[in-house]
C-alpha cells in the first residue's frame, strides 16, 4: 500500500456498512467472558500496583515462561531468557529491521509478502528483494540463485523474511524439503532468516511441518511469534527468540522505543496461559477459522468468474486470488467498495507494482453469511467488468456514424 | 461563532478528508470558534438540525461531499457552507461537463471523448476507439469523469490498451474520458476568494512521465512554490486559471490544476474543494503568499455565505 491514494481509498474500508474481506482480524467474540471476568479479578484483588507499573524491557519472566510452552507446542525448545516480549508481532518485525538494516542493505522477503512488512522495510530504506512463491512457498532455486547473483557482485542480504506456514497472503506453506534447503542456505552463506509465525496454531487439516526455528536450532533464525492470533490482537503481545548479541540489541531497541510492553496485558496473558485451558480455545478457533475458509471456498467457486484462480490453504487466515489478467484489483476495489465489501489489492503485496490482478481474501474476521455475500459481490462486479472488456474488444472492427467535435457519442 | 465541521463521507478520498478536517477543526478551535464534528452517517441532518452551527466548515472530498450533495442539504436546512455552491460543484466534479463549459468560454483544455459505460456496453462504441485515436492521438490519458485523485488514471499508447483502460477508469464512474496527451509542466493554482495564490509546480522525481501512479508515492515527486517561471508566463496562467475559476462559478476557495506545455497552459480539472492536510497544495500555496494555516481557515470561513437557490 504505498500509494498514498491507494492508502486513502482503504480509510472507507473501516466505515460500519462494509463487509471488511481486507483485514486480518481474528474472532474475539468467542472469548469466554468468565475467563475474562476472572482473570480482571484477580488482577483487581492481588495485583493492582504491579499491573500500573513499567516492567521490565524484555516482558515479564511469566509470559516469557508461557511463550517457551506455546512455542513447545510447536515443537521447539526454548529457554526463556532468549525471549524478549514485544508489543505485537509487528514490534518485532519493526525492531530487528532497525537493527540489522542500514540505508541501502539488502533484505530477501516472499514475494508476494506480508503487505504491513514492507512500510516497515522501507522507513528504514532497506532494498528490498522478493523471491517468487510457488504452491510450496519461496523458490530455493530462485533464492540461491539471488545468492549467487549478489555475492558475485560483492553483496550480501542482511536477512531473509519469512512466513513459512499458512503465508500472508499467500496461503501458502513452505515445503519440509524447502525448510531444510532453507536453513542449510542460511548456514552455508552465513544469512540470518527471520521467521514469521502467527498463523503455525491454526492449523484445519494436512500434516504439521516442523518450523525453521526447530530445524536450525536457533543459530542463524530469529523467531518472530503473537498472541494475536490466539487469544487478542488487542493485547498487543508479540515476541522475537534470537541468538544473545541480536537480542541484546533488540532490548536496546525496543527500551527505546517504548520502555515495555504493557504490564496489564502481559500479566492477563501470562496467568491465561498458565492456568486456563488455552488450546481448547485456539482448538475452537480452528473449528471456526476451517468452516469460514470452506465458506469462501465455496462462494468462490459459485460467484468468481472463468479464468480466476485461488489457493485452498491449510491454515491461517487469508485465501489468495488471481483474476484474468485484464482485470486490475486496485480498480475492481473501488467497485466494490461502492457495493459494500473491500479486500485487498495484490500489489500491496509486493514493491514493484507486481500482483495488479490478485487479491487478498481474509475469511476469520467475518462469519459465513457475509463472507458468501461479500464474496458474491465481487464476483458480481468482476463479472460485469469482464463483460464490458469483452464487449469492447470484440467489437472492435464495427463503425458507428461519426463523432461530433468533443464527446458526442457519450 | 459556532462552526459544523464536515469530514470523512463515503468516498474514497475519505482518508484525505478526514486529515483534512482534523487539521481544520484544530485551527478553528484556535480562531475561538466551537467546533462540532459530522460524519456522513444517517445522523447527519438530525445532528445539524440539533446543533444549528452559524455555519458548515465542508472539509469533505469527492463524491457526495464536493458534487453538491452536501451543499443542497445544507441549503435546505438554511446553514451557510464554505467553498463553491451546488452548481459549481456538479461542473466541477464532472470533468467532462466542466471541460465542456471551459471550451464554450474559450479556455484552454486538451482535447477528448467521452464514454459512458452504457454506450460500450449497449451501443457498441468500442468500434470508435480507432476514430478517437485518430482525433486525439497517442498517448492518450484514460480518467474517470470524476475522481479527484489519480485513482483510475491510465495512460494508453496503443489503441489495444483502450478497453483495459476505459475497465479500470469505469471502475470509479459510469463515464470516462479519453483525453489527449498534453506534455509539460505540472501546474496548481489555488484561489481564495477572488485572490490568486502563488502557483504550485508538482515535479515528478523519476523520469517515467506517464507513471500517474509514481507522483502520488511517498517521494514520488517535490514541490516547488511558488514555481520557478518568467513573470509573464505566472500571469498568464494565473489569469487563465482565474478565468476557469468565475467560469464554472466558484466562490469560496478551489484550486485549478494545469499543465504547461509548449501551447501555452492547459486546464485539466478544477477541484471544488481541495485537500487541506499537511502535505496539500492549497495550503502551500497560501503559506507562500504569507498566510498562514490559520488565518486561511479563517478566510475560507468568512468566505462562506448562505448559497441562492
Amino acid at each position: 500500500m504505498r500509494s498514498s491514494a491507494m492508502r486513502d481509498m482503504m480509510a472507507i474500508t473501516a466505515r460500519p456498512e462494509i463487509i471488511s474481506l481486507a483485514g486480518g482480524l481474528p474472532d474475539t467474540s468467542t472469548f469466554p467472558s468468565e475467563t475474562f471476568a476472572a482473570e480482571m479479578d484477580r488482577i483487581t484483588r492481588t495485583a493492582v500496583a504491579e499491573v500500573l507499573q513499567y516492567g521490565p524491557t524484555e516482558g515479564t519472566v511469566l509470559v516469557r515462561e508461557q511463550i517457551t510452552k506455546i512455542m513447545a507446542a510447536e515443537g521447539m525448545t526454548v529457554d526463556a531468557a532468549d525471549v524478549t516480549v514485544t508489543t505485537g508481532g509487528q514490534q518485532a518485525i519493526d525492531l530487528i529491521t532497525k537493527i540489522l538494516i542500514d540505508p541501502g542493505d539488502i533484505l530477501i522477503c516472499d514475494a508476494p509478502t506480508y503487505p504491513g512488512a514492507i512500510p516497515t522495510f522501507c522507513s528504514y530504506e532497506a532494498d528490498i528483494i522478493q523471491i517468487e512463491c510457488d504452491a510450496d512457498g519461496m523458490r530455493m532455486d530462485l533464492l540461491e540463485q539471488t545468492i549467487a547473483d549478489l555475492a558475485a557482485k560483492g553483496r550480501k542480504p542482511k536477512f531473509i523474511y519469512s512466513i513459512p506456514t499458512f503465508q500472508n497472503p499467500g496461503g501458502v506453506t513452505l515445503s519440509l524439503e524447502r525448510r531444510k534447503r532453507l536453513v542449510a542456505l542460511a548456514r552455508q552463506h552465513e544469512i540470518l532468516v527471520v521467521e514469521d509465525n502467527p498463523y503455525g496454531l491454526l492449523r484445519y487439516e494436512g500434516e504439521t511441518v516442523p518450523t525453521l526455528y526447530s530445524l536450525d536450532g536457533g543459530n542463524y533464525v530469529v523467531y518472530i511469534g503473537t498472541l494475536s492470533k490466539i487469544l487478542s490482537a488487542g493485547l498487543r503481545i508479540g515476541w522475537l527468540v534470537s541468538p544473545t548479541p541480536i537480542r541484546e540489541k533488540v532490548v536496546l531497541g525496543k527500551g527505546a522505543s517504548d520502555l515495555c510492553t504493557s504490564s496489564l496485558t502481559q500479566d492477563f496473558a501470562g496467568h491465561y496461559f498458565a492456568h486456563d485451558p488455552w488450546r481448547e480455545y485456539v482448538d475452537e478457533l480452528v473449528g471456526i477459522y476451517r468452516n469460514r475458509r470452506d465458506a469462501m471456498i465455496g462462494a468462490m467457486s459459485e460467484y468468481f468468474p472463468h479464468g480466476a484462480s485461488w489457493n485452498k490453504p491449510h491454515g491461517g487466515l487469508f485465501i489468495w486470488a488471481t483474476l484474468p489478467d485484464v482485470l486490475n484489483t486496485a480498480d475492481l476495489l473501488a467497485k466494490a467498495l461502492t457495493k459494500g465489501v473491500a479486500f485487498v489489492p495484490g500489489t500491496a503485496a509486493y514493491v514493484d507494482g507486481r500482483g495488479a490482478s490478485s487479491m487478498r481474501l481474509n475469511f476469520s474476521g467475518v462469519k459465513e453469511d457475509e463472507i458468501i455475500e461479500g464474496i458474491r459481490r465481487i464476483g458480481s462486479v468482476a463479472q460485469e467488468h469482464l463483460a464490458l472488456y469483452e464487449t469492447m474488444t470484440n467489437t472492435n472492427e464495427m463503425r458507428l456514424p461519426d463523432l461530433d467535435e468533443n464527446g458526442g457519442n457519450s | 461563532m459556532k462552526v459544523a465541521l464536515l469530514s470523512g463521507g463515503r468516498s474514497l478520498e475519505r482518508g484525505v478528508s478526514l486529515r483534512s478536517g482534523a487539521r481544520v477543526a484544530e485551527a478553528l478551535t484556535n480562531l475561538g470558534h466551537e467546533v462540532e464534528t459530522f460524519d456522513l452517517t444517517a445522523d447527519l441532518v438530525p445532528g445539524l438540525e440539533k446543533c444549528r452551527p452559524d455555519v458548515a466548515f465542508i472539509a469533505l472530498h469527492g463524491t457526495e461531499g464536493e458534487d453538491g450533495t452536501i451543499q443542497a442539504l445544507l441549503q435546505l436546512l438554511g446553514i451557510p457552507h464554505t467553498g463553491p455552491g451546488i452548481a459549481a460543484c456538479h461542473r466541477c466534479m464532472d470533468k467532462s461537463l466542466s471541460k465542456h463549459i471551459l471550451r464554450e468560454a474559450g479556455l484552454p483544455t486538451p482535447d477528448w471523448v467521452t464514454y459512458s459505460e452504457a454506450a460500450i456496453r449497449d451501443f457498441g462504441a468500442a468500434s470508435s476507439f480507432q476514430r478517437a485515436v485518430d482525433s486525439l492521438g497517442l498517448p492518450l490519458v484514460a480518467k474517470p469523469a470524476s475522481q479527484g485523485s489519480s485513482l483510475g488514471v491510465k495512460v494508453v499508447t496503443r489503441v489495444e490498451d483502450i478497453p483495459a483502460a476505459l475497465i479500470s477508469a469505469l471502475s470509479y464512474d459510469s463515464r470516462a474520458l479519453l483525453e489527449s496527451w498534453v506534455g509539460g509542466r505540472e501546474l496548481a493554482v489555488s484561489v481564495i476568494g477572488d485572490q490568486v495564490l502563488p502557483i504550485v509546480e508538482a515535479i515528478p522525481t523519476d523520469n517515467n512521465a506517464y507513471d500517474f501512479e509514481a507522483r502520488y508515492e511517498i517521494g514520488g515527486a517535490s514541490f516547488a512554490c511558488p514555481a520557478d517561471l518568467d513573470d509573464d508566463v505566472a500571469s498568464e496562467v494565473s489569469q487563465v486559471a482565474l478565468a476557469a475559476y468565475n467560469t464554472l462559478g466558484c466562490s469560496g476557495f478551489s484550486r485549478v490544476d494545469l499543465m504547461l506545455g509548449d501551447d501555452g497552459p492547459q486546464i485539466l480539472e478544477i477541484n471544488a474543494i481541495p485537500g487541506l492536510t499537511e502535505t496539500s497544495l492549497f495550503p502551500q500555496a497560501a503559506e507562500a503568499a504569507g498566510i498562514e494555516f490559520e488565518a486561511m481557515v479563517g478566510q475560507i470561513l468568512d468566505l462562506a455565505v448562505p448559497q441562492d437557490p
